[in-house]
């Protein structure tokens, strides 16, 4: 079974810069490493395994190629973990305002 | 693939004349100035006309909310008669959730109407979004670039969030790693799609901003009898303090102070891929205040209508804990969860306040929406896996990339003024010295004059000497 198939959404990578043309003037970090990009659209060919060059329409209906790279990408960003440097933030403020409209009251 | 750096870069002003419409040569004076004014003005739209503009896509008219519980709060640690009261413009309410469809609603709808099929526009950030929703309103397709990844392929969550609802509003969505590069892609998918450079630093972007400041000073006239004593505002590039302050000056409210907050990220890299994912902030942060501030330039178009400099009465920072103490607060204490951009000038304005009477009015002039990603939850999450140190405490003791410190009590809020005198001074000697060889007008000393806010004197001053 291929990994895609035509029309499934997934995302291509392309390498837009090697290392090397990259312009100058660029910290260390970023120097060393290529340019890169993502991008999502449905796949054109009619199949394709992960790596393989292929084509695709963008949500605008461009035609870009690149290297399959997932197939149904999924939005991963979250709420995070409870923080507990936070949590107690609100009433702490919310207990500091009682004390201040007991005060007013006395 | 495709051309060469190099390559794509030389043509870059035949690109942009294509893809803005302005032919900015037009308005260059000499090596060092050019006629701001009469760019600005180039586009011949009205306040009135840009606010029916923005409405005609559900732009602007945001409530003013005063926030009684925040300033009620400041007034419980601030000297006796004083704390000033705390106004909020609620922005989250504009289409895609932030003060950028003002800032995206001229443009896109000069794009259309000069025949454009389509928009493109390199941001990270809410730009983004607004671009694509107005694009969509307006029946174009848009193409948003966006700085997302490290080279380990770890994103920003605050950037995902905005990767998903720039598709949400059905953008083509270049998701880019680290790197000043976006530039290059942008020229180059212009080139290719013929589309409209929907740029931050156009004149429409700033006239869209303008209606912000023109209404604010219009609804604390009409709620209170008079213009605010200071405005907050969120410094970036320099768009959001040069079109309010420029909406305050056509409504009148010319005596309004005008504040750039700015969360202090001094010390971190912004081209720099190791550096990317060690903020807890992706705009609104001294990374891109200061240095648009001091040359303003430095953007997608010859000439940036975003100078804050000539604008801005004071310019502080906040520390990254500061903001998500005030995240916190304006939730619990006022009921209104929003995200971190508003949220940046507002954690300056519960220190500011402190110093003000109780009469004296704060606006912070915007709010964004939130979500996962943007949330001090998710951020600190992400801050922590990425070996930054999150503690409780005094706030002076974060290290941007280092520590984030909550702060204990709402006392412990400050701001850091940075030196404005400072700042218009570097701004003066970068002009002179990037028009090496080159002897000033008086013209060019009347020009860096009003474009620092600075006196003929303080010009002067330094012309001499850079002369030694």
């Amino acid at each position: 079974m291929p990994d895609a198939n035509k029309g499934d959404l997934i995302q291509i990578h392309k390498i837009v810069l090697e290392p090397e043309n990259r312009p100058d003037n660029l910290p260390p970090s970023t120097a060393a490493v290529p340019y890169e990009c993502w991008i999502k659209g449905f796949l054109m060919n009619e199949n394709a395994n992960m790596g393989d060059k292929v084509k695709i329409k963008t949500f605008i209906g461009r035609e870009i190629s690149g290297a399959l790279w997932e197939v149904s990408p999924k939005y991963d960003h979250d709420f995070g973990e409870a923080q507990k440097e936070i949590l107690s933030v609100g009433y702490e403020a919310f207990q500091q305002l009682e004390n201040k409209h007991k005060a007013n009251r006395e | 693939m495709g051309a060469s750096y190099s390559e794509v870069m030389s043509k870059k002003q035949e690109i942009l004349l294509k893809a803005t419409g302005i032919d900015y040569d037009e308005f260059e004076l000499s090596p060092i100035s050019f006629d701001y004014e009469r760019l600005m003005n180039s586009c011949d739209y009205s306040l009135q006309e840009v606010q029916k503009i923005l409405l005609e896509t559900g732009v602007g008219q945001t409530q003013l909310v005063e926030l009684k519980n925040l300033t009620e709060l400041v007034r419980s640690i601030a000297p006796s008669g004083k704390g000033g009261r705390i106004f909020l413009k609620d922005e989250a309410a504009n289409p895609s959730g932030s003060f950028k469809d003002r800032r995206a609603a001229l443009s896109i709808y000069q794009a259309k109407k000069s025949g454009y099929k389509g928009v493109v526009a390199a941001s990270s950030g809410n730009y983004g979004a607004a671009v694509a929703s107005q694009a969509a309103k307006r029946g174009l397709k848009s193409i948003i670039l966006q700085e997302v990844y490290d080279n380990r392929k770890m994103g920003q969550p605050e950037i995902l969030e905005k990767t998903r609802a720039c598709e949400a509003y059905g953008a083509e969505v270049w998701q880019l790693t680290v790197g000043p590069e976006l530039f290059y892609i942008m020229l180059r998918v212009l080139e290719e799609t013929r589309f409209f450079s929907a740029s931050l630093y156009v004149p429409t972007s700033i006239l869209g901003i303008e209606t912000l400041g023109y209404e604010l000073a219009n609804q604390v006239l009409e709620m209170e009898g008079r213009f605010p004593d200071v405005v907050l505002i969120t410094h970036a590039g320099g768009g959001n303090v040069t079109g309010t302050a420029r909406g305050l000056i056509k409504a009148g409210s010319t005596q309004t102070d005008v504040v750039g907050v700015s969360v202090d990220l001094r010390g971190l890299h912004m081209a720099s891929d190791s550096d990317f994912n060690r903020k807890s902030f992706t705009t609104g942060h001294s990374g891109f205040g200061i240095p648009f501030l001091t040359w303003p330039d430095r953007t997608d178009v010859p000439r940036n209508c975003a100078r804050g400099l000539r604008y801005l009465d004071r310019y502080v920072l906040v520390s990254q804990g500061e903001v998500f103490y005030t995240t916190e607060l304006l939730a619990k204490l006022e009921g209104m969860e929003r995200g971190p951009a508003g949220n940046t000038s507002l954690a300056g304005a519960l220190a500011v306040a402190r110093e003000l009477d109780r009469d004296q009015i704060l606006v912070v002039q915007e709010t964004e929406y939130t979500a996962a990603g943007k949330m001090p939850s998710s951020q600190l999450t992400f801050a922590k896996e990425n070996g930054i140190k999150v503690t409780r405490g005094n706030p002076r003791e974060n290290t941007p990339g280092k520590s984030i410190v909550i702060p204990e009590r709402v006392d412990q809020l400050t701001v850091e003024d940075f030196n404005m005198e400072k700042i218009r001074l570097s701004y003066i000697e970068n002009s002179i010295r990037a028009a090496a060889d080159y002897s000033l007008t008086d013209q060019d000393e009347r020009f860096l004059a009003e474009d620092s806010k600075s006196s003929l004197d303080q010009v002067h001053e330094v012309i001499q000497s850079s002369n030694h």
